[in-house]
């Protein structure tokens, strides 16, 4: 049953009527009151991709309010200490807001903007979306409540006390697990609630198919400037590339690869590291490495921890921001297409990963991308000198900084 | 042959009322008492709603969701609603009951698997939240098929184009949300005004039952009276909430509280 994914074609742009991908993944699966302010979303959004004006107003804040490109760099200690392949970085955390949820933020608000709105709303695990969102929309004059489950709220602090600065309304969820699965379900409630003058952002590739599109068209910011940057490094894309990203709800992982899926896999090859949760526990966050069952989860059908009746099941991992029990339907399509790979890290390999990376070079990736570091960590030694190993350092481990000293004894920032 | 459900609105109608739909979740507080709560308040209701709580209900507010927290705690699994509606429908066999739930819970358990033990134990209908139309249309004639309802929603934001196609794939029933709210929420529209819109569906085809649901309390039921059909579910979750933390006889409340819903619209 092998699903076949078309050239030349963005990944975001190949679902059917259905807003379905390879026939089974995603849809848009919302209560009646949401189907109005949805169609009026999709029909704006695809208007505005193909606006001008629109597209170059979010260049101009792309390049002067993010900074682009973000800096690729070669981990030259991190390289001679592993003695394998090539590590190299695009530290996507180098823009204000220290992740690559600063590329949706943007365009979502470009986009309430357009549709005359003056409220945004979004969820947050990690707190990263919940920084960018309220930075971005005091930036365009624009109000922001931010839903954060209460356990997230205690982990994550120092961001929440970033959204205030920037004079979001930060509301704590306190049903379910109270992380970022419970922080969507409640932003979605409000939403429904208040669609007419509220503009509901949603952190990932995740959620109802529009969501899913908007997410991944502003990521793929992130692998436009990596195409040219390798290109301008090697003179070429690599014979052996290798991309390695974390997963949460996968925004960032699509968004660093979205430019390099035509290319063959044993050309370009795209490895997504989703989260394993504490070595000692049953309990993860990984729905792709594991072989979840398909379930629809927040609008979306996608593969999701679930139990048999289908009660969406309990995850765990020391990293907020990949701490959701399902993955955005592009990845399901990659994985069952075969065109990426998953696979997962635990707690300890990503705390070790990041040691490693932040004593030996000048990068300090949080809990999320150090995920990734720990799948190259393991996998540089056995292969070729000529292998490149490129890495997504999606965020900036500051947020985690308390976490990280509880655990290692020290923080580097 | 008419359908359990139409003729309970025809039934309502000839006593010159609109029916009253009670909606409490299946397990809440647990198996045992869900069964006496809808067996208690059936002497007031003319349909019961059953809910098959779901985790993460997107659609419903604190009311609906400690009612399915407390429940999926208790034990609830998938197979315990149809028991219940089994277990109802041997006392109240001509009562009608509707099942109200999330996709993923019916996905899990196959439609067509799902659609045979809804008919084996007598359910009438089924309200799906987030199946909405046209992603629903499939399983609507699968249902049709069982001679079951399939029951579809309309809202506030619903277009009036998008309306006719809805209640052109509808069965008997039609159910209308008052307003831009989760359930739970407190009404925040004038009755007058939900009214006029409900007018409005029923010009599009009047021989549709429309019910009304969303925010429905004690205080606003009766101005409402003039509907086909009327749903209460947050109250009476709220209801049994209450009465656990008061250490007080959930069914017994609850009768009272649906009793005096009942006597407002008669
Ligand atoms: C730093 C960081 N990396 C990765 C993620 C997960 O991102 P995605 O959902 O794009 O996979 C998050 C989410 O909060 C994050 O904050």
């Amino acid at each position: 049953m092998s699903l076949k994914i078309k050239k030349g074609i963005p990944l975001i742009d190949q679902h059917d009527k259905n807003g379905m991908w390879g026939g089974k993944f995603g849809g848009s699966f919302v209560p009646e009151t949401l189907k109005k302010p949805i169609e009026d979303l999709t029909n704006l959004f695809s208007k505005l991709r193909n606006d001008k004006s629109f597209i170059k107003e979010r260049d101009y804040h792309f390049e002067n309010y993010v900074g682009t490109p973000t800096p690729l760099i070669k981990l030259d200690n991190l390289t001679d200490h592993l003695g394998g392949a090539q590590l190299w970085a695009k530290v996507v955390s180098e823009n204000p807001g220290t992740a690559h949820k600063v590329y949706a933020c943007i365009v979502h608000c470009l986009i309430a903007k357009r549709a005359g709105k003056r409220y945004v709303c979004t969820d947050t695990g990690a707190g990263m979306q919940g920084k960018n969102l309220a930075m971005v929309a005091k930036k365009f004059g624009l109000k922001a409540k931010i839903f954060m489950g209460l356990r997230d709220l205690v982990r994550q602090k120092k961001n929440v006390d970033v959204m205030k600065k920037y004079g979001a309304e930060v509301v704590p969820v306190t049903s379910g697990s109270q992380t970022l699965v419970d922080a969507v379900s409640e932003s979605m409630r409000y939403w429904v609630a208040n669609c007419q003058d509220v503009h509901m952002v949603i952190g990932s590739t995740v959620g109802p198919s529009i969501f899913v599109k908007i997410s991944g068209y502003s990521t793929s910011q992130i692998s436009r400037e990596l195409k040219v940057q390798l290109i301008e490094e090697f003179g070429k894309i690599p014979n052996k590339l290798k991309l390695l990203n974390c997963v949460g709800g996968g925004s960032s992982a699509y968004g660093f690869w979205s430019e390099f899926i035509d290319y063959d896999k044993r050309h370009v090859n795209l490895i997504g590291v989703e989260a394993g949760g504490s070595k000692n526990s049953k309990l993860h966050a990984a729905p792709l490495s594991n072989n979840s069952k398909l379930g629809i989860l927040h609008g979306a059908k996608a593969y999701c921890i679930q139990d048999k009746d289908g009660q969406i099941g309990e995850t765990e991992s020391l990293s907020s921001g990949l701490d959701y029990p399902s993955v955005s339907p592009l990845h399901c399509f990659l994985k069952d297409a075969g065109r990426a790979e998953y696979t997962s890290a635990t707690d300890e390999e990503a705390l070790n990963a990041y040691k490693l990376v932040s004593k030996l070079e000048n990068i300090s990736p949080s809990l999320e991308p150090s995920h990734a570091f720990a799948t190259a960590i393991s996998l540089a030694p056995k292969l070729s000198k000529d292998t490149i190993l490129c890495i997504d350092s999606c965020g900036h481990s500051l947020k985690d900084s308390d976490i990280i000293k509880e655990k290692l004894g020290f923080y580097t920032e | 042959m008419k359908s359990e459900i139409q003729l309970t609105f025809e039934n309502c109608k000839r006593e010159n009322r609109p029916a009253l739909l009670t909606y409490t979740v299946a397990s809440d507080p647990n198996k045992k008492r869900s069964i006496q709560i809808i067996n208690s308040i059936a002497k007031y209701a003319d349909i019961i709603e059953l809910g098959f709580p779901h985790s993460t209900p997107v659609g419903d507010g604190g009311q609906i969701q400690t009612s399915s927290n407390r429940a999926i705690k208790n034990g609830f699994k998938m197979r315990d609603t149809f028991q219940i509606v089994k277990k109802f429908k041997k006392n109240f066999k001509n009562k009608p009951v509707i099942l109200m739930g999330y996709y993923n819970m019916i996905y899990q358990y196959g439609e067509s698997n799902f659609l045979k033990d809804c008919k084996k134990s007598g359910v009438s209908g089924i309200i799906c939240v987030d199946l909405p139309w046209p992603e629903n249309k499939d399983f609507a004639k699968k249902c049709k098929k069982k001679l079951i309802n399939f029951i579809q929603l309309l809202a506030p934001t619903t277009t009036k184009d998008r309306m006719k196609k809805i209640i052109r794939d509808s069965h008997d029933m039609v159910y209308y949300i008052s307003m831009l709210s989760t359930t739970g929420g407190k009404l925040k529209v004038a009755p007058r005004k939900i009214l006029d819109n409900y007018k409005k569906i029923k010009r599009i085809n009047s021989r549709k039952n429309l019910v009304i649901g969303f925010g429905i309390t004690e205080k606003i039921i009766k101005s409402l009276k003039s509907a086909d059909g009327l749903v209460v579910g947050s109250l009476l979750c709220k209801t049994i909430t209450k009465s656990l933390k008061m250490r007080q006889n959930p069914v017994t409340n609850l009768v009272k509280v649906v009793y005096n819903l009942k006597n407002k619209i008669l």
